[in-house]
């Protein structure tokens, strides 16, 4: 249910997302997803890719520093409560979300939200019994 | 000696006798060799003698050991302006050895050395190790670089002549380093102690505790390191840390030791003559004060050294050792006196962010110091790369890592500073070494 999220360090300056990128396009790796969490001065760029083990590896051989993370990808109907819903299912828990971000999912009309919890193992039973429904890494990366 | 050794006291070798010679016997030995060099050198170097002559001084003007503050200072200078031979007071023929630093502007400074300088230079590391606790049987790893660089032959000559089972792996080339640490079972290791927390983070990598290693000893110099950087040492290895300190315009590593005691480390003054001199006046400082240490080569022949102004900043520490030994002590080097940045007045030194640092991290992330001025007002950034031991890819605890580096910063210099994290390998380097300190301020 666990989905390898790709964190990598950089700086908050021009050009600084471009040479990663090129690097992984060269290898013909696929980014599913990006997100930017930045401050002024550096930022960190969250990507969901198409080979996580080898876009780790060919950044990490580049001299980057890049990490590994555990997300949850959980898929709704992209309409209006979609969201509220999925949120609706964590109501009276102490499962808090470290940080989230969405797109939308190109096979019919759904959206993917992508969540870092602090307990993901408790989020995970959670959603489940509630009927929402978990993306798996390979049907994400299809 | 036997009687040393009948006492109890089993961190000594019968070369390590000098250590524990009556204080008035020890003075009048040093009296007999400082008039002895100084008169050597005023016969074979002309750079010697002729400021000698300026002073209007000869030899004999030297009739006590609190004569040595009339004579004159040699500094690094004189050593560039008379390369490559000009401070020799030996004939070629009777030079075995020569030696060179890295001289990373400009020409390098040679040193020389005749085999009674081999012998000296020997029998002194001989005395550091002993004080170490090390002795026949062990098995000492010498990864400080072997060459010009007078760190790994005077180390290796020194285990030799202690009895040990020397392994001369040189510097570089970590995993192996580790593999033979590990495969011959290796009680010593002699490198920087920097190279050495590299070589634990290694280790670390490859799956070894360098606490599970037989290793016990670590003997490490040839940069200033701190008290944090033994604690993080001790903690991740089995190793003692013993700090060592040399020069190779004086001889090379083992002027001076740590013992057991760990309470500063024991010149070796039988044949080097400290003084600690105020480094603005030049004027002779007393015992626990700090200042800069000069010291003189009582017994080198090939190239003797008269006040040789070292610029590392320490003091004579007063009293005895607990461990018998009745050589002086120094403190531990922490900065020189030509690293001092001065900020907006306050005197600042990179081996304070250094300290800092680590005390934070563990371990030493690469760093670099920038000063800048903005309105006739100095600035400084300490720009850190972030490894991944840091990064964690919640932006709360980088903001959190960014703090915390910047309020120990601010608590150890005593001044605002800016800290600026940075992507990994973008610093430069040059050859391998780091540049610390860019100074972009225009006067």
């Amino acid at each position: 249910m666990k989905i390898q999220q790709l964190s990598l360090f950089v700086e908050n300056k021009p050009g600084h997302i471009t040479a990663p990128a090129r690097l992984l396009a060269r290898e013909g790796i696929d980014i599913r997803s990006l997100y930017l969490a930045d401050t002024q001065q550096y930022g960190i760029v969250r990507m969901i890719v198409s080979n996580w083990q080898k876009a780790a590896g060919i950044l990490e051989a580049h001299g980057y520093v890049a990490k590994m993370t555990e997300v949850l990808a959980v898929q709704v109907p992209d309409r209006p409560g979609g969201l509220a819903d999925v949120l609706g299912a964590l109501d009276g828990s102490d499962i808090n979300i470290e940080y989230m971000y969405a797109f939308p999912y190109l096979r019919g009309n759904q959206a993917v939200l992508i969540f870092r919890f602090n307990d993901p193992d408790a989020a995970i039973a959670q959603l489940q019994t509630a009927g929402i429904n978990l993306v798996a890494s390979n049907e994400l990366l299809k | 000696m036997n009687s040393l050794l009948e006492s109890g006291v089993t961190d000594c070798h019968p070369a390590s006798a000098p250590d524990y010679m009556p204080v008035d016997e020890l003075r009048q030995l040093q009296l007999r060799r400082l008039q002895a060099v100084v008169e050597r050198a005023s016969e074979h170097v002309q750079h010697f003698q002729s400021r000698m002559d300026e002073r209007g001084l000869i030899p004999a003007d030297i009739r006590s050991l609190e004569d040595i503050s009339r004579l004159p200072f040699t500094v690094k200078s004189d050593l560039r302006d008379t390369y490559p031979f000009g401070l020799f007071a030996s004939p070629m023929k009777d030079v075995v050895r020569l030696h060179a630093s890295s001289g990373t502007t400009g020409k390098p400074i040679v040193v020389a050395y005749t085999q009674d300088d081999i012998d000296v230079w020997t029998s002194v590391l001989v005395r550091c190790f002993a004080g170490c606790g090390l002795h026949r049987g062990d098995i000492i790893q010498v990864a400080y670089g072997y060459g010009l660089f007078t760190g790994g032959l005077g180390a290796h000559y020194g285990a030799e002549g202690l009895g040990a089972t020397v392994v001369p792996t040189s510097g570089g080339n970590a995993d192996r380093q580790i593999m033979l640490m590990k495969d011959f079972g290796v009680t010593a290791m002699c490198c920087t102690p920097t190279y050495f927390l590299h070589l634990i983070d290694r280790a670390a990598e490859l799956g070894i505790d360098m606490k599970d290693l037989p290793l016990r000893a670590g003997v490490f110099g040839a940069e200033p390191w701190t008290e944090s950087m033994r604690r993080h040492i001790e903690n991740r290895s089995s190793v003692e840390a013993f700090d060592i300190y040399g020069l190779s315009e004086i001889i090379g590593p083992g002027v001076a030791c740590e013992c057991r005691r760990h309470q500063g480390l024991h010149i070796f003054e039988d044949h080097f003559y400290p003084e600690i001199i105020d480094p603005e006046t030049g004027e002779p400082l007393p015992d626990g004060i700090e200042g800069e240490l000069v010291l003189t080569t009582l017994s080198k022949q090939a190239m003797p050294m008269i006040r040789y102004r070292t610029r590392d900043i320490t003091m004579l520490l007063p009293g005895r050792c607990e461990c018998g030994r009745t050589i002086r002590r120094m403190g531990r080097i922490g900065r020189r006196s030509d690293d001092m940045l001065i900020i907006r007045g306050v005197n600042v030194f990179p081996s304070q962010v250094e300290a800092a640092l680590l005390e934070i991290e563990g371990t030493l992330p690469n760093y670099q110091i920038l000063l800048t001025r903005e309105h006739g007002l100095d600035q400084m950034e300490v720009q850190v790369e972030v490894t991944p031991q840091m990064f964690n890819d919640k932006i709360e605890a980088l903001q959190g890592l960014h703090a915390k580096l910047q309020g120990a910063l601010d608590h150890v210099l005593g001044i605002r500073i800016k800290v600026a994290l940075v992507e990994a390998h973008s610093l430069a380097r040059s050859e391998g070494k780091a540049k610390r300190v860019i100074d972009r301020r225009t006067s």
